[in-house]
C-alpha cells in the first residue's frame, strides 16, 4: 500500500506534520498515521493562545480501536484549532493532509524545521 | 508459542486484513474500516471468520450427564438441533467460560457439540476428561477445534444470503435452532445464533472446506473490531475482558447472564450459585453512557462523584451505531440503576458517565 506523503511540510518520526508558512506552521497527522489507526473517533487538542515544545505532547487522537498521543513537531504558540474536527473527526481519515489538519502555530525558531524529516525521508520510514 | 491460524489467514491477508493476537489465535482485526464493516451488519450483512472458536465434541451413553453436570444450564431441555447459551463455573460458582452448547443430529457421531472461546479449548478437554474419569462415566470426548472453521454471518439481510449460498432454506429456523445445511457443496452445520444483535447464523464447517464456503457468500468481510464494536453496543460479555478467571472472577449473576443457570440441575458450581442468588450479589455488570467528551477504555477506573474508586471498566468504544462513548463495567449494586451518575478516569481526567440499561440499541435484543 503506497501512502500520500506531500513534498511541501516536514515529519516528526511519530507520524505529525508540519507545513511553515511565512513563521505559521500548520499540524496534523500523516496518511500513514490515520491509516494505521483506523476510524478516528476523537481528537483532543490544546486551545489557542497554548505554548507547544518540540516533540512535546499536543494532545490525543482516538480511534475506535486505539488512543494514541500526538507530538508537536514545532515549538510555538496555537494561533488556531481546527474546530470541524470536534463534530467531524473523521476529516482526519479522509484527509489528513487537508481539512483534517489540527493546529496552527506560530513558530518560535524556524530552525526546528532542520531537525525534522523531509518527505524522503520519512517515505523511508514508513516502507 | 506460534500463535494458531485460521484456515484463511493467509486469504485475508492478501484482502488486506490486519491483524491482532486474539486468545493465541492470529485474526483478522480490521478489513476495511471497523465503522464500515460494523455498519454493514446494522444495514445489511457481514461475514466473520471466527474460526478461533474451539470446537469440543462429546458422544456415549454419558455425553447428556456430563455436560448436564459441567454446564450451568439445562441440556436436557435441548432437541436435537437446538442450542443453549451456558456458563462453564468452579466450584464456587464462578464463571470459567461461556458457550453455546448444540444437541446434534440423532445421525450424528457426536451427541453435543459446545463452543469453548478462544484459546480455551485446551483447557474444556482437559477438563471434560477430568470430570469424566473422577464420575467414572462412559463419554467420548474430541477436541475437534482444529478441524472446523467457522464463520459468522450477521445482520438484517443475513437469512437471504445464507439462502442464497445453501441449498436448503434456513429460514425456519428459530433463534438458536440448528440444522444441516449444503454451503457451495459443503455440508455445514448451520445455527441461527450469533453475537451481534442482529439476526444471523453461524456456520461450522470442516476446515479444508473453509475457502469454498467463504467465497460462496458475497457480503462485506468484518474483523473482530466490528465484532467488538457491535457486541458492546449489545452488553454482550467477552470472555477475558468481561469476566476473567484469573484476573477478574465473576460469578453469572454479577455478570448479568443469571438466566443460563438452572438451579434445579446438578452442576459444578450450583451450591455456591444458589448461596449468591439467595444473598444477592455486591456488584453486578452495567452498561453507561459518557456525557463528557472522551472514549472509555478497558481498565480504566470507574469512581463515585465523590472520585472514590467503585469498580473498572471491562469493555469501552465509541458505537458506532450511536455515536456516543459507551461502556461496560462492574459497580456496587447501588450503583446500578439506569439514570445513576458515576464518573470514568479517561487519561487522568474524570468524565462525567451515566448508567444505562442494556442493550443499549434499545430495539435490539
Amino acid at each position: 500500500m503506497s501512502f500520500e506523503v506531500p513534498e511541501d511540510r516536514n515529519y516528526l518520526e511519530s507520524h505529525e506534520w508540519v507545513a511553515v508558512n511565512d513563521g505559521t506552521g500548520k499540524i496534523g497527522i500523516t496518511d500513514f498515521a490515520q491509516d494505521e489507526l483506523g476510524d478516528v473517533v476523537f481528537v483532543e487538542l490544546p486551545s489557542e493562545g497554548d505554548e507547544l515544545e518540540q516533540e512535546g505532547n499536543l494532545g490525543v487522537v482516538e480511534s475506535i480501536k486505539a488512543v494514541s498521543d500526538l507530538y508537536s513537531p514545532v515549538s510555538g504558540t496555537v494561533t488556531a484549532v481546527n474546530d470541524e474536527l470536534e463534530n467531524t473527526p473523521e476529516l482526519v481519515n479522509d484527509d489528513p493532509f487537508g481539512d483534517g489538519w489540527m493546529l496552527e502555530v506560530e513558530l518560535d525558531d524556524e530552525s526546528e524545521l532542520d531537525d525534522l524529516l523531509s518527505a524522503d525521508e520519512y517515505r523511508e520510514q514508513i516502507e | 508459542m506460534p500463535l494458531r491460524k485460521p484456515p484463511l489467514r493467509d486469504r485475508h491477508d492478501e484482502r488486506g486484513a490486519t491483524f491482532t493476537e486474539f486468545g493465541g489465535w492470529d485474526m483478522p482485526v480490521e478489513f476495511d474500516s471497523i465503522k464500515q464493516e460494523h455498519e454493514s451488519v446494522r444495514h445489511s450483512v457481514g461475514i466473520f471468520d471466527v474460526s478461533h472458536m474451539g470446537e469440543i465434541e462429546v458422544s456415549g451413553p454419558d455425553a447428556e450427564r456430563l455436560m448436564q453436570r459441567l454446564t450451568t444450564n439445562d441440556v436436557t431441555q435441548l432437541s436435537p438441533g437446538d442450542s443453549q447459551y451456558a456458563m462453564i463455573t468452579d466450584e464456587d460458582g464462578v464463571i470459567i467460560d461461556d458457550t453455546v452448547v448444540y444437541r446434534l443430529s440423532e445421525d450424528d457421531d457426536a451427541e453435543f457439540l459446545f463452543i469453548p472461546n478462544a484459546g480455551h479449548d485446551e483447557m474444556m478437554h482437559d477438563r471434560w476428561k477430568r470430570f469424566r474419569s473422577e464420575w467414572d462415566m462412559d463419554a467420548e470426548i474430541r477436541n475437534a477445534t482444529d478441524d472446523y472453521a467457522m464463520y459468522a454471518v450477521q445482520g438484517p439481510d443475513a437469512a437471504d444470503a445464507v439462502n442464497e449460498a445453501a441449498d436448503e432454506s434456513v429460514a425456519d429456523l428459530s433463534k438458536f435452532e440448528a440444522m444441516y445445511a449444503s454451503v457451495a457443496g459443503v455440508r455445514c452445520w448451520v445455527a441461527r445464533t450469533g453475537y451481534t444483535g442482529e439476526d444471523g447464523f453461524e456456520l461450522i464447517l470442516p476446515s479444508d472446506e473453509a475457502e469454498t464456503v467463504w467465497d460462496a457468500f458475497d457480503c462485506q468481510p468484518c474483523g473482530l473490531g466490528a465484532r467488538d464494536t457491535l457486541r458492546t453496543e449489545m452488553g454482550y460479555l467477552l470472555s477475558g475482558q468481561d469476566f476473567d478467571y484469573e484476573d477478574d472472577p465473576r460469578n453469572p449473576y454479577e455478570a448479568k447472564v443469571g438466566f443460563t443457570v438452572k438451579l434445579d440441575t446438578e452442576f459444578v458450581g450450583r451450591d455456591a450459585l444458589e448461596r449468591v442468588k439467595e444473598e444477592g450479589v455486591e456488584e453486578t455488570f452495567v452498561g453507561f453512557r459518557l456525557v463528557d467528551r472522551g472514549v472509555p477504555r478497558h481498565g480504566y477506573d470507574i469512581t463515585s462523584t465523590e472520585d472514590t474508586i467503585i469498580g473498572t471498566v471491562t469493555s469501552g468504544t465509541m458505537s458506532p451505531t450511536l455515536s456516543e462513548p459507551i461502556g461496560l463495567g462492574y459497580v456496587p449494586t447501588d450503583y446500578a440503576d439506569p439514570g445513576t451518575v458515576i464518573r470514568v478516569m479517561v487519561r487522568g481526567q474524570s468524565k462525567k458517565a451515566k448508567i444505562e440499561s442494556t442493550p443499549f440499541l434499545k430495539d435490539k435484543q
